[in-house]
């Protein structure tokens, strides 16, 4: 089911505060987070964000595109590198 | 002869069913075109009057995006979804399915006929 319109955009507080720091502060420093449920607001647009994916953070760079979806869908979990003996094509 | 949005519609069909020859129109927008072009969903396309054709035609090309139109918006918000490399976008690149469903058998929609993988080995009892 789709999330009140009443509560607006579910984004982890701690890290609202950091991207709005960031925003204020110009300098562009990766902003480590495990919040990959978090949505991704028009206030972090220009920033890169880097999305824990249960082993290591992937730096995100977010785009304008990007809004509207979630931190989590740009950080695969799986990693299918193909089966063996499967080199050739 | 019934011509709307570059389609031709089957002449011995009800007006309802007709109308969904054409992309974008399913049973519910049909019935909903034909209540307000106040034509009963149960007459046959060949029995519409050039009135009713126009007015037909006239609702489905202002209020409907149907047809080309909307076979490029579709792609248009795929091709979105592949440029943003959101978890979406990379099962369409991989042409598997992007809602969850299980991959380890069926899927066939979307992964197309099978491919037997040479040599495999089956499991041993």
């Amino acid at each position: 089911m789709a999330r009140s319109i009443k509560k607006g955009p579910y984004v982890f507080h701690k890290l609202l505060d950091k991207v709005l720091k960031a925003k204020q502060s110009n300098r562009k420093s990766v902003i480590k987070t495990w919040s990959r449920a978090s949505m991704i607001i028009p206030d972090m647009v220009g920033e890169t964000i880097a999305v824990h994916n249960g082993k290591t953070f992937v730096p995100v760079y977010i785009t304008e595109n990007m809004v509207g979806h979630k931190l989590g869908e740009f950080a695969p979990t799986r990693n299918f590198k193909g089966h063996s003996g499967n080199r050739k094509k | 002869m019934a011509r709307i949005a570059g389609i031709d519609l089957p002449r011995n069909k009800r007006g309802v069913i007709g109308l969904t020859y054409i992309y974008g129109i399913g049973r519910s927008t049909a019935k909903a075109i034909l209540d307000k072009a106040g034509i009963d969903e149960n007459v046959k396309v060949h029995q519409w009057t050039d009135e009713n054709v126009r007015e037909i035609s006239r609702i489905v090309t202002t209020e409907y995006k149907v047809e080309g139109e909307l076979r490029s918006e579709v792609q248009l918000s795929i091709k979105r979804l592949m440029d943003i490399a959101c978890y979406r976008g990379l099962r369409h690149r991989k042409g598997l399915p992007l809602r969850g469903q299980r991959t380890r058998t069926n899927a066939r929609t979307r992964k197309g006929k099978r491919k037997t993988v040479a040599n495999k080995k089956k499991a041993t009892k």
